[in-house]
């Protein structure tokens, strides 16, 4: 039986999830028709727009929904990035990336984090901006300085997009909540709380105009065009708001075990270790033994894990995010250990075993 | 057994995961990314795999194996790619696909199999394993006229002991495809690549330019002694031996005229009369013997280009100093003056009928790629093998 430790890119259903999607999978009427189950189904849209916006504290004006955390964050830049210079964290993932081509690149201290003082530099500069960064990396768990972040952009009379997608959900354990006062958007996605694939949303900092990507009959207050995805919709609320819920001290405590038997094996930890980082995630670098070969010993052993980026082939590509804070070759070394709201204690003990094995049988050639 | 399987996404080598998956082995499809397929055929946006990548893909998921895509990219360029362009800019024509067997495949991937725990790596190729009684020997294939045991000629003892090759024994390719569609491969009439894979539009000089732009441009043709004769379009698109691409200059005082010598500095074609003299003898390196080496030298048959039925009688005589170059006697008019030979294989063995020679052993090999003296061999052609398709 597979273990799964790759919750940042697709998190295992949560249960009150599942008893969304299927409540929601049986209504029959489309939200906007004028009738009853048109009525019923724009009810449940309703409800769920306004689970998502109090768990963010914005109203339920202020909440799009999208197909998932790309299409938000795309909007966003669509929207709020232009005419504007766009200043994009080194760490982003690719769909603020591939979405910003023009983007001046914010650079990331050694920890992972964002560097402030270059933030800063840039934002006196002058120009009208939009500084896009991510609220927690997916590659490693670090989280940015969201708040000291806010204040610059205020202070400069910047827009700030935050992209929030590995945060959601996944708040708790030390970690300041989040909201969308003082942020211009900030995207998320349902299935990396625990709904299904196939729904997320842009929050806005305040109610306003977007320039819609998708044109169509009107949906979303003209914001998005398209039937919305209600079963998916549905189980992103529901997995939020149990999200919120969760105790994440126990998973917390799991991962530091994972990170501390990997380090006795000569593994090293990316990042600093005391500053925050969400709690299911950790990066871990085995020297000179390729990402690759780390992931396929682990799948062929029963434990799925991930790396960096991996393309539409499946093809494992160095980590951008590694190489960002310098970490220069061993970058390509490293895998994400993500643990799902779900993990047990036993299966991180067989974890660490297969880890050990890897370890003893390959781990020595780069010293 | 826990066995990997090089899949190319071509029906070759997804037989060959299907036959042994078949068979009860625990099967482990991995596939190399050699290169950006999206760069290759300048489509900004496109995939960074090709077709054949995720034609791999789709059939380890219809076999329910494992199937990893390996990123070999970086080992490509500069283990093949770059030493091919470089090989035109000095004004010789590569072949890349030993280059890349050896390395990436035979080396890279193998290393990364034994990791993984297997006690085996099968190919696709149309060679055979033989486990004799001494040692395992490599042995041409049944179907001769897919023979790769020439391309084939750098692999060591250490790696043929883990390799596998199931297709050694098939009849012919139909027999192949015939099997492909027995178990539902939706590859099973893919035609066979035709092309170096990194060029896949076949215009290989545009690659190389690219690499080199120095390669690139026009130059003089001239004779032995110097006099111009005309224009030609980049040395790239030239290879030593060849009369193509002469233009008016095919033919002079009645004598036929080919590539005698490329000038990489001077970006001049130097041609003369095909003469049909041929050497007897010639120096090798590097021999990679696959039996014990006898002292008193060997009788043995002899292949030095990739072309179908060219195995020729010959024979090795060893050196008496040590150190010093070995050599062989071919029928002469296999080794002809202006052309350059790279590689040559032997096979002993019993057969006196090389057409249907089954039971011959790749004794040795050689790789003679700084031999004195321009001789033989239209190596542009043997670029356009079937090696790349079978991986």
């Amino acid at each position: 039986m597979t273990v799964y430790l790759d919750a940042n890119a697709s998190e295992i259903l949560r249960e009150g999830a599942m008893e969304a999607l299927l409540d929601a999978a049986r209504l029959t009427g489309n939200p906007s028709s004028v009738h009853g189950p048109g009525r019923e189904a724009r009810r449940l849209l309703e409800d769920a727009r306004d689970s998502i916006g109090r768990c963010w504290q914005a109203g339920s004006e202020q909440v799009i929904f999208t197909s998932g955390g790309t299409e938000a964050n795309n909007l966003a830049l669509h929207t709020f990035g232009e005419g504007r210079r766009l200043l994009v964290g080194a760490t982003e993932h690719d769909a603020v990336r591939a979405a910003a081509p023009k983007g001046e690149v914010l650079p990331v201290l050694a920890d992972g984090s964002l560097c402030l003082e270059a933030l800063e530099a840039m934002l006196r500069e002058g120009p009208p901006t939009l500084v896009c960064t991510m609220a927690a990396n997916n590659e490693t768990g670090i989280l940015h300085p969201i708040e000291e972040i806010k204040a610059l952009c205020a202070r400069y009379e910047a827009r700030l997009h935050v992209d929030a997608v590995q945060l959601a959900g996944r708040q708790g354990d030390g970690i300041e909540p989040l909201s969308v006062g003082g942020v211009t958007s900030l995207a998320i996605s349902g299935h990396k709380a625990g709904g299904i694939k196939g729904a997320g949303a842009l929050l806005l900092g305040a109610e306003g105009h977007v320039t819609p990507l998708m044109r169509g009959g009107g949906q979303e207050r003209g914001r998005r065009g398209g039937t919305p995805a209600l079963p998916a919709i549905a189980s992103m609320a529901a997995a939020l708001e149990s999200a919120l819920a969760q105790n994440w001290a126990p998973i917390a405590a799991l991962r530091d075990r994972v990170d501390e038997a990997a380090l006795a094996c000569g593994a090293m930890i990316t990042g600093d270790r005391k500053r925050a980082r969400l709690p299911n995630t950790t990066s871990l670098i085995l020297p000179g033994v390729s990402a690759q070969t780390q992931l396929m010993m682990l799948d062929l052993a029963g434990f799925a894990v991930s790396t960096g980026a991996a393309c539409s082939s499946g093809k494992v590509s160095a980590s951008h995010v590694l190489y960002a804070m310098g970490l220069g070759e061993t970058a390509s070394c490293a895998i994400r250990v993500s643990l799902p709201w779900n993990i047990t204690e036993a299966q991180i003990d067989g974890f660490i075993a297969a880890y050990r094995e890897m370890a003893s049988r390959l781990g020595k050639r780069g010293a | 057994m826990r066995i990997l399987v090089a899949m190319s996404g071509g029906v070759d080598s997804s037989v060959v995961a299907a036959t042994l998956k078949q068979e009860g082995h625990e099967v482990i499809g991995a596939t190399l990314q050699l290169y950006d397929h999206g760069q290759a055929v300048s489509k900004p946006g496109a995939c960074c795999a090709g077709r054949d990548i995720l034609d791999a893909r789709a059939v380890a998921d219809r076999l329910n194996i494992p199937h990893y895509v390996i990123d070999a990219e970086e080992r490509f360029r500069s283990s093949v790619m770059a030493s091919f362009a470089d090989s035109y800019a000095r004004g010789e024509t590569p072949v890349p696909c030993v280059a890349c067997n050896q390395g990436v495949k035979f080396t890279d991937l193998l290393s990364m199999a034994r990791d993984l725990g297997c006690e085996a790596m099968a190919t696709g190729h149309y060679v055979r394993r033989v486990e004799g009684a001494e040692r395992v020997e490599l042995h041409r294939p049944t179907d001769l006229s897919r023979d790769q045991s020439w391309f084939l000629f750098a692999t060591t003892q250490d790696q043929l002991d883990y390799l596998r090759f199931p297709l050694g024994d098939m009849p012919d390719k139909d027999a192949v495809r015939q099997k492909a569609q027995e178990f539902g491969l939706a590859i099973a009439a893919k035609p066979d690549s035709q092309d170096i894979c990194f060029v896949p539009s076949g215009t290989y000089a545009s690659v190389v330019e690219k690499m080199r732009p120095e390669t690139g441009g026009t130059g003089e043709i001239v004779d032995e002694s110097g006099r111009v004769l005309g224009q030609h379009e980049g040395i790239a698109r030239y290879t030593v031996g060849q009369s193509k691409r002469l233009g008016d200059i095919h033919t002079k005082d009645g004598r036929r005229q080919i590539v005698k010598r490329i000038d990489a500095t001077t970006r001049r074609i130097i041609v003369g009369p095909k003469e049909n003299a041929g050497r007897h003898e010639f120096a090798l390196r590097d021999m990679n013997w696959l039996i014990e080496p006898p002292p008193e030298g060997v009788r043995c048959h002899v292949q030095i280009r990739r072309a179908k039925f060219r195995v020729k009688p010959g024979s090795i005589r060893l050196p008496k100093a040590r150190g010093s170059c070995w050599m062989i006697s071919p029928c002469p008019h296999l080794v002809r003056p202006a052309c350059s030979i790279r590689a040559a294989g032997f096979w002993v063995g019993a057969s006196s009928s090389p057409e249907r020679a089954l039971p011959w052993i790749v004794s040795s090999s050689v790789r003679a790629d700084t031999l004195p003296g321009p001789y033989v061999v239209g190596w542009r052609y043997a670029l356009r093998g079937s090696m790349c398709q079978t991986m």
